[in-house]
Formats: structure tokens, sequence, C-alpha cells
């Protein structure tokens, strides 16, 4: 059936469980190639028109370029999808992507996310007079300190103050909010609630 | 559009901002008996940025704060864009910024210096938070926002500066994108990318809560097949559920507030 391969793109991208999943090289190249099918028979059933006499070929023609539309308009939203998903995590990591989050994108979408990165920046610093970080601050703050849980060995961390802490696996701390709110973000630290 | 859920946290911050500025307005006897650097009164009471809405010369701190917040709780339940509050932004960040210096002269062990900081996370917060919410929005619909900004006009603009320019190059990225990826790739008469036609458009009818500020008189909302076009009366600090395209020009001379 027409548009089949487009439109499992989307629901493969929408049902997968993983951060981010593959790029569907595969699937895209076979759209593509159905798109090109789809169009040449247009192309040739315009081209007979003589061969035409009840207009059933003009149907044919409709339902093909519909056809046409819908596998462009899938694509494009699979892509779209994809690049939402990257956006999200520009918010999430920051400016560098792990490695494998990054393994799984193809090359446009590693330019796009960086492009992104530098536009968002760019905004970023143009706010004020020196520009303000909005990835900091995503929650409400209820209280100035935080109890944390160290996920990681990290090693040392320099607070704004000068003091230096040691993070070492499953170490508690109790830091101030905004220090710690990026390493919260990026699965460094556990915030413990009680 | 998507959804912005009502956060339970506007409620306790405006309480507690309330009680902060009243800590903060009876502070001088405290100042007097201490330390405490003498710039910090006169900081909270009034400003003189000079760029400054120049026919409002003296608007204190907590006007200013008091509008943001507005702006920051229109801008969250407001389906569409609405025009920025950008010098508001400006004059509250260079606030912080000077209180924050001034913070970082007070001992550590100054009980006051928490609560200041305290404060000023609260108000970081409400301004990241703001100009978060408008770049969602511009995200999900630039093409839209972009193209309605044109009709509009420069000097009539809802997007400041920085964000015109960002929702022109994030649309720019867009489009090279998928070009790249799949267009290209298509039979020629597929190739163009057609940004208003794929643009998310922000749902007007969708309901919000609202408060009056003022009475607002004969607001229409229009009839539907059944129903003929019917006028409401807001009266002053009633509270309603509407739908959002009737109200929009009343939010935006400010008789409303949306909750």
């Amino acid at each position: 059936m027409f548009c089949e391969k487009s439109l499992n793109l989307i629901k493969e991208l929408d049902r997968s469980t993983e951060a981010m999943p593959a790029f569907d090289d595969d699937g895209v190249r076979q759209v593509f190639e159905e798109m090109r099918g789809l169009y040449d028979q247009n192309v040739a059933a315009a081209n007979d028109s003589t061969a035409d006499p009840d207009g059933t070929a003009i149907a044919g023609i409709a339902i093909r370029h519909a056809a046409l539309e819908r596998n462009k308009r899938c694509l494009m939203a699979y892509v779209y999808n994809r690049i939402r998903k990257v956006r999200n995590m520009r918010w999430q990591f920051g400016s560098i992507l792990p490695p494998e989050i990054k393994a799984n994108l193809c090359e446009p979408e590693i330019q796009w996310f960086n492009s992104y990165s530098k536009t968002l920046a760019l905004y970023m610093k143009s706010i004020g007079d020196q520009g303000l970080n909005l990835a900091q601050d995503v929650k409400p703050p209820k209280s100035l300190y935080v109890e944390v849980r160290s996920l990681t060995d990290y090693g040392k961390f320099e607070m704004d103050n000068g003091e230096v802490v040691l993070l070492k696996k499953h170490s508690t701390h109790l830091m101030s909010r905004a220090q710690c709110e990026p390493l919260i973000i990026q699965g460094i630290l556990e915030q413990i609630t009680h | 559009m998507k959804e912005f859920r009502p956060p339970n946290f506007p409620l306790t911050c405006r309480e507690s901002i309330d009680v902060n500025f009243n800590v903060l307005k009876n502070r001088r006897p405290l100042s007097q008996t201490s330390c405490y650097n003498p710039d910090l009164d006169t900081m909270e009471d009034t400003f003189d940025d000079e760029d400054f809405l120049s026919d409002q010369e003296d608007i204190s701190v907590q006007k200013v704060l008091q509008t943001l917040e507005e702006a920051w709780l229109n801008e969250k339940f407001s389906p569409e864009l609405l025009p920025s509050q950008e010098d508001y932004v400006h004059c509250m960040m260079d606030q912080i910024q000077q209180m924050e210096d001034n913070l970082n002269k007070l001992k550590k062990t100054d009980f006051r210096g928490e609560v200041h900081h305290m404060e000023l996370a609260r108000i970081r917060y409400i301004i990241t938070s703001y100009l978060r919410t408008r770049l969602d929005k511009i995200e999900l619909a630039t093409a839209h926002i972009l193209e309605q900004e044109a009709l509009r006009g420069p000097e009539n603009s809802y997007l400041s500066e920085g964000e015109l320019k960002f929702a022109k190059e994030f649309l720019a990225l867009q489009e090279s994108h998928s070009k790249q990826l799949v267009l290209r790739h298509m039979p020629s008469p597929f190739q163009e990318f057609m940004p208003t036609q794929q643009t998310l458009v922000p749902n007007l009818r969708s309901h919000v809560f609202l408060r009056a500020k003022k009475d607002v008189q004969s607001v229409v909302i229009e009839g539907d097949r059944d129903n003929r076009d019917e006028e409401v009366d807001l009266d002053e600090n009633s509270q309603h559920i509407m739908q959002y395209q009737p109200i929009a020009t009343y939010l935006k001379d400010g008789s409303l507030q949306l909750i």
C-alpha cells in the first residue's frame, strides 16, 4: 500500500523507548524510492493523455499525487520530531552530547545540533548586559540548599565560593541548589527527597 | 500548542515575595545597627536607569517585579505569544546583579544573606521561566509567529530583538536541515519547504482562567450554530473561565490577568 513505509517511520519513532533511536536510513531511502516510482508513473500517465478516453488515468494521477504529498508530509514529520528530541537534549545536556546519543544521530542532525546550540547561546548572550543562562533555574526554588547523593565518581568540584568538595560515588552532600542543579540535570547527582 | 500546566509554585511565591519585601522595607533599623551596606536600601526602593521608560522615572522594584510576575503568568497560560516585556526583564536583571554584589559583601554567617539569596533565586526563576516559555512558543510556531510579526510591523512588535533574530535563525535552520536530509531527494515538484503550511498555529479557542483587574464592559463572545453572540461584563476582581480569543485584546492592554 502507498505510504505505509513512511507512516511506519513515524510510528517506530513514537513507540521507541530509547532516548534517541537511530536514524532509519534504510526506511527513509525506501520512501524515496516509492516516491520516485509514483512520480515516474504519474509523468508517464500525464504524457500519455491520448490513451485516456474514460478519465481513469486522471483518477490514478490524483491518487498517486496524494500519496506523494502524504509521503512528503510523513518524512517531514519524521525529521521534525527527531529534531525536537535533539533540541530537548540540548536543554538537558548542554552543548555537548553524550556519545551514546551522538552515535544514533545522522550527520546533518549533529550539524543541526551544533548550529542550534550556537543560535541559542547567541540569544542567551543577548539578554541583558552579560547574558543569562536559561538552562539554569529550571525548577522553582523551594529551599536554598538541597541534599544530594553522588551517583558517579565525579572527583573534585569547585564551588563559586572557592570551596572544593570531593564527589565520590554514594556520598551525600548538602549543597546550594544553584551549584548542583547542572549536575543533577546531567545525572551526576541525585536529589534526595525525604 | 503545548499545554502549560498550572504550577503550584506561583501562589506561595507571591506570598513569600510580599513577605520578603516587607522584610526589605523594614530593614532600615537593622542596617543602622550593623555594617550592612546602605546601598541595599536605596536600590530596592527606586532605581534610575535612564534608558528605561523615560516617562515613568520612579518605578519601584516591587512594581517591576509585580509586572514581571503578571507577564510570566500570562505568558504561561495564554496559548499565543504575548508582547515582550523585555525592558522589565533587563531592569530586574540589573537589580539582581546589584543585589548580588551587595550580598557578597555580607558576612557568610549573616542570616539575612540566606533570606535574600533565596529571594533572588525566586526572582531569577521567574525571569528564566518567562523567557523559556516564550522561546518554547517561538520554536513550536516559528513560521506563524514570524508571519504575524511581519503583519504587525516593527513599531508594534511582540518579539524582542534577540527573540526575532533567534526565530529567524531557527526557521532557517529547520529549512536547511529538512532540505539537506529529505527534501532534495524527492522528485522536483515536491522539494519546496513550505513553512507556513507546516507550522503549528496556537489554538486561540482554548479556555483560560482569568481575573479582571478592572471592570471590562461588553466582551463579545461569538456564538456558534445554536447560540447567538453574547455580551458579558467582567466586574473588577471577578474570575472566569473563557475562551482565549474574545479576551485577547483586554489581556494585552492589561485589564485582565490569567491565573
